[in-house]
């Protein structure tokens, strides 16, 4: 018996492990702080690069349009508005498809095997980068959707936001590649708050005799409605901040018209285009339009996690 | 006693098939760009792959009908991800033990996962805007401007949030008992998620990261201003601290060119480029499910 004690007393962690532990911790608290590091980092560096240029424009910077290095007169409203439209606009377009698709996929229209491949299709589109699709969308949506867009103008140009001549890559096709980027997020989004709605709802709405889509619009979408809205949150940031696809189709024109059809502009993709090539106040000013996409994602970002939290729990 | 058969005409019946229609045309329309998308590059993109593209440099853009081939693009993506990687897996997956591993779901923890969250929200241009102002410009690195390391930085930052949080997952869902039993028989903390939470964890973890990398792979926005791009071979060690080409550039730079030759060079880029993130994309997936099988026997 006094033997197994100072036996057991001897097997004591020696001081070297207990410093390697201690330096283990350690080093993963400190790589973890790293995030916070970064954000707090990219915040402070965009803010305090345009200083500059915002103690001179001020807030006129987000209401004016005139970009002119040679003047240095700058203002980013066509920049902003091309960012909030083509967003809003590609989100009107892609909620609907997207839903559609998630409850094709969530409901047994079609064979298990069916519905998983469409699913995985649809998140294979979110694996292509989005410079890929510029070049599809320069190449081949760009003719393919010419004639569409001529009879657009022809039949609607009345209407002020199809009040151009179609003439190459305008905001339109921006907007429709958006879509393209969108729907995979929106879909398996929609699929998994979909997929987590109890059958219980669903079996008690049949059981009191409503059809299938009595029960998937007064039942299921609303109980899912927390769900997909978090979704749709999150596609609206990324549709904010999408670059390439957009820079490459969106004819990066300042001058500012209601019209789609017309060449337009996005913060991101006058960052794209000008940042390499900018010196002095210019630079200044892109931080600006930086800083304003920035605060734009972040609060729909903030938003939507603040959404999936609240909501997450409630089945 | 008919009321008991299924009616055709009954309106409720009418208005489901017409939604059940709407939804079958939905998700076709989903499918179609990814089908139109891969048959279009593999076409036009496959055709243009010869040794010779894969080996040489790019001619500058003219109106000369040889555009040469796009090896310092290639070699430059897998650099410039392989410094990305470098950065971003140890942080990330040292992050994600944290936060799974040591951290009691208090303030800090919570703070870090909406940060990361909220890192993974910030558009892939600020990143490059970031990197620009904090190296690029100021010439932190040796005096080089732009070099292919700061590029590769850029891409850490968007590679770190997917790193820590499937980390962070994987290990969640390490059973307890593993971690209990190898306390109990005396191992430190440290060696616990060494030897055993993370090897267990291991192929969540990797599945995640490579995918992340395949993301980053193709991203342009962060390497625009911080990589730049270059028409010529990279040589050695001191080229990282140059200026270096990337695939997702020379799609972009070429797309815009107007000429024939150089839109090839970028379709057959895009060949390359969809097909390696398509192809780890479909492996992950398929490995995925051999899993889950596995576990369910």
């Amino acid at each position: 018996m006094e033997e197994k004690l100072t036996l057991f007393k001897n097997r004591k962690r020696f001081g070297i492990e207990k410093n390697i532990d201690i330096i283990f911790k350690n080093t993963a608290l400190v790589l973890s702080s790293f995030v916070a590091i970064i954000l707090l980092g990219i915040i402070l560096v965009v803010f305090f690069q345009s200083f500059e240029s915002f103690s001179r424009y001020g807030l006129k910077f987000l209401v004016t349009s005139e970009w002119n290095p040679v003047k240095d007169e700058y203002g980013a409203f066509t920049a902003i508005y091309g960012t909030l439209v083509t967003s809003f606009l590609s989100l009107l377009i892609t909620i609907p498809l997207g839903v559609g698709t998630a409850i094709f996929i969530t409901e047994d229209f079609v064979p298990k095997v069916f519905r998983e491949i469409i699913g995985s299709f649809v998140e294979l589109l979110a694996a292509i980068p989005s410079v890929v699709l510029g070049l599809w969308a320069i190449f081949v949506m760009e003719p393919f959707f010419r004639t569409f867009f001529v009879f657009l103008h022809n039949f609607f140009g009345w209407i002020p936001l199809f009040s151009t001549e179609p003439t190459g890559r305008n905001s339109l096709l921006a907007i429709l590649i958006l879509v393209v980027m969108l729907l995979p997020i929106v879909t398996s989004i929609a699929r998994d708050s979909l997929n987590q709605v109890p059958k219980k709802l669903r079996n008690a709405a049949y059981g009191i005799g409503a059809s299938r889509w009595k029960t998937i619009f007064s039942v299921i979408l609303p109980a899912a409605l927390s769900g997909i809205m978090a979704g749709v949150l999150l596609a609206l940031g990324r549709a904010m901040g999408e670059t390439m696809a957009v820079t490459m189709i969106i004819g990066n024109s300042n001058a500012f018209s209601w019209s789609l059809l017309s060449p337009g502009y996005t913060i991101s993709s006058m960052l794209a285009n000008q940042f390499g090539e900018a010196d002095g106040s210019q630079v200044s000013s892109l931080f600006y339009a930086a800083f304003v996409l920035m605060i734009l994602s972040l609060v729909v970002n903030i938003f939507a996690q603040w959404l999936v939290k609240k909501f997450s729990l409630k089945y | 006693m008919n009321s008991l058969y299924y009616q055709k005409r009954l309106s409720r019946n009418i208005g489901d098939k017409f939604f059940t229609s709407l939804s079958v045309i939905c998700a076709l329309i989903a499918i179609l760009p990814l089908i139109f998308l891969v048959t279009y590059i593999l076409i036009k993109g496959g055709s243009q792959i010869t040794p010779e593209l894969l080996t040489l440099e790019p001619n500058p853009p003219g109106d000369d009908l040889d555009a040469g081939g796009i090896n310092p693009a290639l070699i430059g993506t897998l650099i410039i991800t392989t410094i990305a990687s470098i950065i971003a897996i140890p942080v990330g997956v040292g992050g994600g033990i944290y936060l799974a591993e040591y951290s009691k779901g208090g303030a800090f923890s919570r703070f870090i996962r909406f940060g990361v969250n909220v890192l993974a929200g910030v558009p892939s241009i600020i990143a490059g805007v970031f990197i620009y102002a904090l190296i690029v410009s100021t010439k932190i690195l040796f005096g080089s401007m732009y070099s292919g390391l700061a590029g590769g930085m850029a891409l850490s930052i968007l590679m770190l949030p997917t790193v820590i949080k499937t980390t962070d997952e994987g290990l969640k869902l390490v059973p307890n008992e593993l971690r209990y039993a190898s306390l109990g028989v005396g191992a430190s903390m440290y060696t616990t998620i060494l030897k055993v939470t993370l090897p267990s964890a291991f192929r969540s973890i990797a599945t995640g990261v490579v995918l992340g990398i395949a993301r980053a792979a193709g991203e342009t926005a962060p390497l625009i201003f911080t990589a730049l791009f270059s028409y010529y071979y990279i040589t050695g060690f001191g080229d990282l601290f140059y200026e270096m080409g990337s695939l997702a550039v020379l799609i972009y730079n070429f797309a815009l060119e107007p000429y024939d030759a150089q839109n090839k060079l970028a379709w057959a880029a895009s060949f390359i480029l969809v097909l390696s993130i398509l192809s780890v994309n479909i492996f992950s997936r398929i490995l995925a499910a051999f899993t889950e099988k596995t576990k369910r026997v």
